[in-house]
């Protein structure tokens, strides 16, 4: 006996409206029981991964610090996989920028006045594009694997961000640790109401590049092409779409907004460049532009709600010793049974007694 | 997926009631930021062994809480500023990459004191900084590892190439020349602190090169379990590692925080604690041998004696004549290396055959 998904007819309404209020109570039951497992109260435990992050005007901040370089990586992402292109390498593209912006604060630390940042969020954003061009070159003009050789480009990335730390970008003043000198004043992106909290551009950028790439893959003849090209690549061609050229859109697109979010991040919420300046943003992007449904707004409130697992996380584990295994454990469960019951909107679960018949309706799972 | 926050707020406001944080209490509250899991058995761990320590010591009277896993880079503000909003009275971050974060944090809560391991920055009064001198276990490990090598050449898994490092590989071959002045070492950079996997790779491919005793500046058991596969002796790094290589454990610097911690928060507590650098050695006891296993009574003897001469003499392992790599004189005979120029060391000594990376 095997258990097979069928592609359903017709999706019901009712249940992609409700889908994700499933999801959510199935995670909470099933981390209910987790924790009470664990020995910890499970009241307890919801309430200060869901709520007690939302309390405060700082966590508030906060959520929005580590929403923004989510959102913006994801929705450049979203361009590519509506487009068939499988760039896994935004977490590469992200230091790529950061490096490309921090050049004006590191090398050239006594040029100092209003033109500094906007420079340098230009620079973060060519130079995230320009790293992403690579693979996107290589897969438009020999066909080249982009899952392979845009992840590979991360760990090369990493590498020469940690030698730029270590040796030639080191801080003088600080004592042969490896990180750059601080930014100064200039070069800093501003917080946006810094009495208050943390928060600094970076969210505003993330929901203005939302907004208009929404705009661009609904409402205009672009967007139309990318969804076109990624679905039938076929019929693209007869209609005079440029597949070679949409890599390349595609790459450009989402390789510019993670090195924007690079850039971002260090100017904002660092303020130097480190040796490891992300934790993993490039990767955890992925998820949440597919928990976002590949929808730029979708992916706005799936970076929030992954940042809240975030923050959720880190609460529960101060205020009631959960241990950071079963806070992580949690938020896997959170994106399983989103991921889960999305599926089964689109798909049904049918047991099969034998092999599957030869009629093609056999899917694959998402 | 904006119902899904929606409902996420609806469905569990009602939690929000149910489940109301407890109340501060007016118990001393001590914090822990780690930035490895604390079952790495090595630095995280040894860590939240100092924690387990407080509890202990004080046991009622004060309250802990920890994190573990915290990425050094944006996150480690807000763990901080989290700790510092949820009643911590005193927070120890015990990982170099938490530095300027600390800074940060401590600049808007004055109240709040901070305690930064293997740092140097203390830009506010409520900032103190604090490490231990490894390599003075470093200098008796390279005692062991000449008498013990048969080949005279010992492998060397490093993590990365910050003076805490160099002074460790330095003060190690230092000990070694001193009963084999011929005694080599090479050196694996392994680029983290903490990774299993590649910390194997550098102790087979160490082992490969021909070296006979295996050490290591990185926090895993999976380099001493390689030598002990491959039949050779090793040294465990920050807490004692005896259990996971029973055969192959000569000894181990176990980096015992726990004195450290005490003594702060009971600081605290009597209202005087100030700020500090402290960079306490054996003589301090936050630097501990593990015992001397797996090898002859003279060798045992040996390095007992120049534990002792560390100890209880004050010996400085880095006390001339000491020469730099290209053969410089660094230490005239009988000078004795200021703690600054050790704390910012990016050289080599002589006799190592490696290129520093940088």
């Amino acid at each position: 006996m095997r258990l097979e998904l069928v592609k359903r007819p017709q999706r019901s309404a009712l249940f992609s409206t409700i889908s994700p209020l499933i999801a959510l109570v199935l995670t909470m039951a099933a981390g209910a029981i987790m924790f009470s497992v664990l020995g910890k109260n499970p009241l307890d435990a919801l309430y200060y991964y869901f709520i007690d992050p939302l309390r405060e005007t700082w966590s508030l901040h906060e959520l929005a610090v580590k929403a923004a370089p989510l959102i913006l990586i994801a929705v450049g992402l979203s361009v590519c996989f509506l487009s068939n292109n499988w760039n896994i390498g935004a977490e590469g593209q992200f230091i790529a920028g950061a490096i490309a912006g921090g050049i004006l604060p590191v090398v050239f630390p006594d040029f100092q006045n209003g033109l500094v940042l906007p420079l340098m969020l230009l620079m973060g954003f060519a130079g995230g594009a320009a790293y992403a061009a690579v693979p996107a070159f290589l897969k438009a003009r020999f066909n080249t694997n982009e899952i392979l050789t845009s992840l590979m480009l991360v760990y090369v990335a990493q590498l020469f961000l940690d030698w730029l730390v270590r040796g030639p970008w080191r801080d003088p003043g600080g004592m042969n640790f490896p990180e750059t000198r601080d930014f100064h004043a200039f070069a800093i992106l501003p917080e946006l109401m810094p009495s208050a909290g943390r928060a600094h551009w970076g969210i505003v950028f993330a929901i203005v590049a939302a907004l208009v790439l929404w705009f661009v893959l609904r409402k205009t003849l672009t967007g139309f092409e990318i969804r076109v090209l990624g679905q039938s690549p076929r019929a693209g061609r007869f209609a005079g779409f440029s597949a070679p050229r949409m890599v390349m859109i595609a790459f450009l697109i989402s390789g510019g907004l993670a090195g924007l979010a690079g850039i971002s991040e260090v100017a904002g919420a660092i303020g130097q460049l480190q040796p490891s300046i992300s934790p993993g943003y490039g990767f955890t992007a992925i998820i949440v532009a597919f928990l976002g449904r590949l929808n730029p707004l979708g992916i706005v409130a799936a970076g929030f709600v992954l940042a809240l697992s975030y923050l959720g996380g880190e609460a529960a584990q101060i205020s009631i010793g959960l241990s950071d295994k079963a806070a992580r454990a949690f938020q896997g469960m959170l994106l399983f049974f989103v991921l889960g019951c999305d599926t089964l909107i689109h798909y049904r679960i049918r047991l099969a007694g034998r092999a599957p018949t030869a009629r093609g309706e056999a899917a694959q799972n998402v | 997926m904006k119902k899904l926050i929606l409902a996420l707020a609806a469905s569990t406001a009602a939690l929000a009631f149910a489940a109301a944080p407890a109340a501060a209490q007016d118990k001393t509250k001590a914090c822990w930021i780690y930035v490895g899991p604390i079952g790495d058995f090595g630095y995280s761990y040894q860590h939240h062994q100092g924690l387990l320590d407080v509890e202990k010591h004080f046991g009622d009277k004060v309250e802990t809480a920890y994190l573990e896993s915290v990425p050094e880079g944006a996150d480690t503000e807000r763990a901080l500023e989290r700790f510092a909003r949820s009643g911590c009275d005193i927070i120890f971050a015990t990982s170099f990459g938490f530095m300027d974060p600390v800074q940060k944090v401590a600049a808007k809560f004055p109240d709040i004191k901070f305690e930064h391991a293997t740092g140097f920055k203390r830009d506010h009064p409520n900032v103190s900084t604090y490490n231990s001198r490894f390599h003075e276990g470093r200098y008796v490990q390279g005692v062991i590892a000449a008498k013990m090598s048969q080949k005279g050449v010992a492998g060397y898994i490093a993590s990365f190439p910050i003076p805490e490092v160099v002074m460790g590989i330095n003060a190690f071959l230092l000990g070694a020349q001193s009963v084999n002045p011929d005694f080599q070492v090479k050196i694996v950079w392994a680029n983290t602190w903490f990774d299993a996997g590649k910390e194997a790779d550098a102790a087979k491919a160490l082992i490969d090169q021909g070296v006979d005793i295996i050490t290591q500046h990185t926090d895993s058991t999976a380099p001493l379990q390689v030598a002990a596969e491959r039949g050779i002796k090793g040294f465990g790094q920050a807490s004692d590692m005896i259990t996971f290589a029973p055969e192959t454990q000569l000894t181990s610097i176990v980096d015992d925080w726990g004195p450290y911690y005490i003594e702060r928060v009971q600081a605290l507590i009597d209202g005087s604690w100030k700020q500090n650098d402290v960079w306490g050695g054996m003589k301090d006891g936050h630097v501990v041998m593990a015992p001397y296993t797996n090898m002859p009574d003279d060798v045992k003897a040996a390095a007992e004696a120049i534990a002792a001469k560390i100890k209880d003499e004050g010996y400085n392992p880095f006390t001339g004549p000491v020469a730099k790599q290209d053969g410089s004189e660094w230490l005239a005979e009988g000078q004795v290396a200021p703690d600054g120029e050790v704390l910012s060391m990016n050289f080599y000594v002589k006799g190592i055959d490696d290129k520093l990376p940088n």
